[in-house]
């Protein structure tokens, strides 16, 4: 039993980190109906981003540290997106596919020079030693890690729909979702709001790919983590409902939970280590012939 | 918007035209009208000589012993050096399966995201008939086929429910866990993480050993002659221009009284058969399957790429685009490689010494640039005869 709660956390914490990825996604394809493929590429910045603040920070090894290594991870994530808002999208405008093809291209193009840059062999991120010890619960020893991803996407949902409610960029957003033509008829520049979404998914983007190398890969910071970690991504905006915030984080917990309990309960046996992520799938394909809008889609 | 590819023109009102004419010329057909009202593109009798001599001389160049410098990208400077040769084979490959490729997603709009998956089906199913249970090349050949029909039937009609973007994200995600089982390795049969060579013991001569360059080489161009042809016919008859008036407008193909989702599933499946022959001509051609070269997510955006370079819905954009594409990627290898090139300062070398660097970067200038392609850069250059 009380490894099951070992796993329940593990698999919310995966969760946290799919929806600090999926819930930029959801804003800017609700937003301009653009399908952002450069967001692995975010992430994986970010990542380095954090790996080589902390590979010259003396103090990389305290809390302190490491709250400097997210900030820069996140801000590097923020403003490679802003730039490529602004260079690459904001051309495209009025042609959705193109824009998806262009972020395609980014993500081929860097992460090509992050390969050429720092090689295939991935490198480590210097972190306190408390992130990558354990706390034990009951009879149970879980990754402090964990705690750390799982606070860090409430805190973010938290935020969002905070922002989401409560700002009057927030409302520009929702408005904007619901009907962009009107809202530029009411005078307001939802090229801005652009920008921002942008921005804030990108910072997301750069956090978790940061949490992803410290909690779930010992570390490890490698050019194509992103892309592998952005199909999961995908998987999860297309179950929640495209441009859906709530859904995005149901379907993010609920991904992240089938993919750990299937690898634990059935990936033990020979043949079948992959089937936690290949149940994935199949939760998508049942999802979409239930509801082909996803979760909390709007039905198309 | 039911197609995602139809809603990207440039200008509304050619958008409209184009639905209007599609749709007119879908009408007339089925109204027995017969092909009268279809006006012919391209160059008509001059295309065909053109395509006919360039053929002529892809055949007969595996017996020609000329040295060309610096061009070629095999290791050697020799028309006919079996480098050189392996890569024009290659080219042929990814050509063919990107001018199927064009048929899903530049003539149907559909955006698949999955056809690495097909691919990958073509490259493994025929390995594991070779190599594991030791099949001749034609059993194995049809097995591979009926196995790559199948799955396409079956994984179409479920993802096509999804439309637009979720179509894509489904096809993603099927190709993904295909990716997955391959890498699980199940009963032996993919050799999972390290590939599987292909065990050469059952297949013909002429396909094993130094001799078989020239005949792999007269392999792949036919595949990719029968890949354009199938393409061709396709696109040209009632049923291509249905594909059209789906790819224009799903809604109005549906007005007209047609049910679109069994064209869609049609257009999914031929394309996805060409893709399932590819990977065993590949298969034969490169004689080993990896899973990362043939089944991940990248070889589905190199083959998106090939086709968008060229020029959406053009059949002969996606071959150029294939080609260019190709051969870019192993002749900056072989520059990469070069004694000389490591003298570069590292801002200059680094770059350069990634293709897919050099390449994403070519895709974006062409979509910011040229959203035509290549195709409509030549279309643009030569304006069309009134």
């Amino acid at each position: 039993m009380s490894t099951f709660v070992a796993i329940t956390i593990s698999g919310l914490a995966l969760g946290s980190v799919y929806f600090l990825i999926a819930s930029g996604l959801s804003l800017i394809y609700g937003l301009m109906d653009v399908l952002n493929f450069a967001h692995g590429i975010f992430l994986t910045l970010g990542a380095y981003a954090g790996f080589e603040l902390a590979s010259r920070l003396p103090i990389a090894a305290h809390a302190a540290g490491f709250l400097l290594t997210a900030a820069v991870a996140a801000a590097c994530g923020a403003v490679i997106a802003a730039m490529t808002e602004l260079v690459l999208i904001r051309p495209l405008y009025g042609r959705p596919v193109s824009q998806i093809l262009v972020t395609i291209g980014l993500d081929l193009a860097l992460v090509g020079l992050l390969l050429g840059i720092y090689g295939s062999n991935a490198r480590v991120i210097t972190v306190p030693a408390w992130l990558t010890g354990v706390t034990s619960l009951g009879s149970e020893r879980i990754p402090n890690g964990d705690f750390v991803a799982l606070g860090t996407g409430v805190a973010v949902l938290a935020a969002l729909a905070w922002f989401l409610r409560q700002t009057r960029y927030g409302i520009i957003i929702r408005a904007g979702a619901e009907n962009r033509d009107m809202v530029r008829a009411l005078g307001i520049n939802v090229g801005r709001a652009f920008t921002l979404v942008f921005t804030i998914g990108g910072a997301a983007a750069g956090l978790a790919g940061l949490l992803n190398s410290v909690v779930f890969n010992g570390g490890l910071v490698d050019p194509s983590q992103g892309d592998q970690l952005l199909i999961f991504a995908f998987i999860v905006v297309v179950i929640g409902g495209l441009g859906s915030l709530a859904g995005s984080a149901i379907a993010a917990v609920l991904v992240g939970l089938v993919q750990v309990y299937v690898s634990f309960y059935a990936g033990a046996s020979a043949g079948l280590a992959q089937l936690g992520n290949v149940s994935v799938v199949l939760v998508l394909a049942i999802v979409l012939l239930a509801r082909p809008g996803g979760l909390l889609g709007r039905t198309a | 918007m039911s197609s995602v590819l139809g809603s990207d023109q440039p200008a509304a009102e050619r958008h409209e035209a184009g639905t209007r004419r599609a749709l007119a010329r879908l009408g007339g057909r089925l109204a027995g009208a017969g092909p009268a009202g279809t006006p012919r593109r391209g160059g008509g009798r001059t295309g065909v000589i053109v395509t006919g001599c360039v053929l002529v001389i892809l055949a007969v160049l595996p017996l020609a012993t000329l040295q060309i410098p610096w061009i070629l990208p095999g290791p050697v400077d020799v028309l006919n050096s079996a480098g050189t040769l392996e890569v024009l084979g290659l080219c042929f490959v990814f050509a063919g399966v990107a001018v199927g490729f064009d048929l899903l997603i530049g003539y149907t709009g559909l955006l698949s995201f999955g056809q690495v998956l097909y691919f990958a089906t073509g490259v493994y199913v025929l390995d594991a008939a070779l190599s594991v249970w030791h099949w001749a090349l034609l059993p194995a050949a049809a097995l591979t086929m009926a196995v790559g029909g199948v799955l396409a039937v079956l994984l179409g009609s479920i993802s096509l429910k999804a439309r637009g973007i979720a179509f894509a994200m489904v096809t993603l995600a099927f190709a993904q866990a295909g990716y997955y089982l391959i890498e699980d390795n199940p009963h032996g049969l993919t050799g999972g993480d390290s590939g599987l060579v292909m065990s050469t013991s059952r297949l013909p001569g002429m396909l094993v050993g130094v001799a078989s360059t020239r005949s792999l080489y007269w392999l792949t161009l036919a595949f990719l002659v029968a890949a354009y042809g199938i393409t061709w016919l396709v696109t040209e008859s009632v049923t291509g221009q249905v594909f059209l008036a789906i790819r224009e407008s799903e809604r109005r193909t549906e007005v007209l009284g047609l049910r679109p989702f069994p064209f869609k599933l049609a257009s999914f499946a031929i394309s996805s058969l060409i893709a399932t022959a590819g990977g065993m001509v590949y298969l034969l051609l490169v004689g080993t399957a990896a899973p990362e070269a043939v089944a991940s997510t990248t070889v589905t955006v190199s083959i998106l790429v090939m086709v968008v370079l060229g020029g959406l819905g053009t059949r002969w954009g996606a071959v150029v685009g294939a080609i260019v594409y190709v051969y870019l990627q192993q002749y900056l290898l072989k520059i990469a490689a070069e004694p000389s090139f490591s003298a570069l300062p590292a801002p200059v070398r680094v770059p350069l010494s990634q293709p897919d660097f050099l390449l994403g970067a070519i895709f974006i200038a062409f979509i910011l640039f040229a959203p035509g392609g290549i195709a409509g850069l030549a279309r643009k250059r030569r304006p069309a005869k009134t």
